[in-house]
């Protein structure tokens, strides 16, 4: 792990899949099949553990035969304050800001068992490059999230497409679990993601935090 | 050589014991003597990477009607979850199944990468006793079990004693048990893990980093009914320590 920076946080990492409407849209009918059975009522949530943690000029290993990984690129709310029960009208006030998340996993259509190979690598939550303060920006909801492959925009996406916007978000999942001053809940990342190799220079940027780096490579020969 | 971490009269303790004493008694580094329930007692490692292992029993996985997996099903918990022993754990009003689940915890020692099975004791420090609730009411089918089921605050009571790993001579040879308010609700084998100790480690450590306070719940075995307010759970596990827990009413949710 000796090519990892440290990321701008030290907490923990929780992300949320299928909070954004084009991947409920992607997914469609298959909501109401199994295994799944209906839509999700709660934010699914995982846990990008420490040794996922890395920061920007970071150079990523990819797991053994892993020719590909998914660029999931997001914004990643980081909290400021022990947040339990937050109402949503009130809920950013524990945030202490914002900085830029990509989260790297190896291509996995489904969402039914948590994806701990595929999403917990060894620097697969590149975090960065700095945490810009709350009342610095305006409302997430107006942010645009660009996924950079070899200098060229992979991906593009407004943060108005949530399905829980971030204080809709905080809320339900502080209605169970508390969040901790230094931890980063992940606003969302999109089931359809550009993907990248061994040898691709990747960046994930929001406008007004900045610019994530990161350089993927092969496993050693 | 046993450790655990308390809170005594205004301070953080920590406090060792031997294997040969009496479960519950304690002795502070100054040399006081005090008896169980005059401490509160705190997770015996602040973890960092919680992994918990689903359908690991296949008399478990049985009871859920589910076939043995063929690779590991993990899933992982954040630290607002666990708690240590004599806790109270809440149980939300309205929800029709809450079970507990008691389950050998190993804390791993040291950083540790594609360790191979037949060296992956070298990397334990301990074990100690986990009860790894589960809410069932909250169960869905995305990225199951989902952490509304399973990382809710103070459901992962976590003690009382880490253990040393010297002490435990071989972790897959323990009778585990649970008792609710007093009667035996729940007993099991380590021996009857679909995937034991050394190949869980080298299962995790073959795709990412393990280090000092990351712990493995092992996987529970059958055995599990609803739990109530006011109902006093222990969990325990042969050699390793008997871990306490009182279910309390919660608010909505």
């Amino acid at each position: 792990m000796e090519s990892l920076t440290r990321p701008p946080v030290q907490g923990t990492v929780y992300g949320t899949v299928l909070n954004d409407r084009p991947s409920l849209e992607r997914m469609g009918a298959a909501l109401t099949r199994p295994p799944y059975g209906k839509p999700p009522q709660a934010p699914v949530l995982y846990i990008k553990p420490w040794n996922t943690h890395a920061g920007t000029g970071s150079r990523v290993r990819l797991p053994k035969g892993a020719g590909r990984v998914t660029l999931g690129a997001t914004l990643g709310v980081v909290l400021g304050a022990p947040a339990t029960r937050l109402e949503e009208a009130t809920a950013l006030r524990a945030v202490a800001g914002y900085t830029v998340a990509l989260d790297l996993s190896l291509p996995c259509a489904s969402v039914y068992r948590p994806p701990v190979r595929e999403k917990c690598f060894d620097g697969a939550c590149p975090l960065g490059p700095r945490v810009v303060e709350r009342d610095a920006l305006g409302d997430p909801s107006s942010f645009t999230v660009r996924t950079l492959v070899n200098g060229r925009v992979a991906a593009e996406r407004s943060l108005s497409d949530l399905v829980r916007p971030v204080p809709r978000l905080l809320a339900d999942v502080t209605e169970f679990m508390t969040l901790e001053a230094g931890d980063v809940l992940l606003a969302g990342v999109a089931l359809d993601l550009p993907q990248a190799g061994p040898g691709d220079e990747v960046a994930a940027e929001i406008d007004g935090i900045g610019r994530l780096d990161v350089i993927l490579e092969g496993d050693l020969p | 050589m046993k450790r655990a971490r308390v809170a005594f009269e205004g301070a953080i303790h920590h406090v060792t014991g031997h294997a040969t004493e009496q479960n519950g008694g304690l002795r502070l580094a100054d040399g006081r003597l005090l008896g169980e329930e005059e401490v509160v007692w705190l997770p015996p490692v602040a973890p960092r990477t919680v992994f918990a292992l689903g359908l690991n029993y296949a008399d478990h996985a049985r009871e859920l009607a589910f076939k043995a997996p063929e690779t590991p099903l993990v899933f992982l918990k954040g630290p607002n979850t666990i708690v240590g022993h004599r806790a109270r754990t809440r149980r939300p009003d309205g929800v029709a199944f809450m079970h507990y689940e008691c389950e050998l915890a190993v804390v791993i020692g040291r950083t540790a990468r594609d360790v191979p099975k037949e060296r992956a004791y070298e990397v334990v420090a301990g074990y100690t006793v986990a009860n790894d609730y589960a809410v069932r009411d909250y169960l869905e089918n995305y990225y199951r079990p989902n952490l509304r089921v399973k990382n809710r605050d103070g459901c992962t009571p976590l003690g009382p004693w880490l253990v040393d790993a010297a002490d435990v001579p071989d972790p897959m040879n323990l009778r585990l048990r649970t008792l609710v308010n007093g009667r035996v609700t729940q007993e099991g084998h380590t021996r009857d893990m679909i995937f034991d100790v050394p190949t869980l480690i080298a299962t995790l450590s073959s795709f990412m980093t393990l280090g000092p306070g990351d712990v493995i719940l092992t996987g529970t075995p059958e055995g599990l009914v609803d739990v109530r307010p006011g109902d006093e759970v222990v969990t325990e596990i042969e050699g390793v320590g008997r871990l306490v827990n009182t279910i309390t009413a919660g608010q909505q949710p």
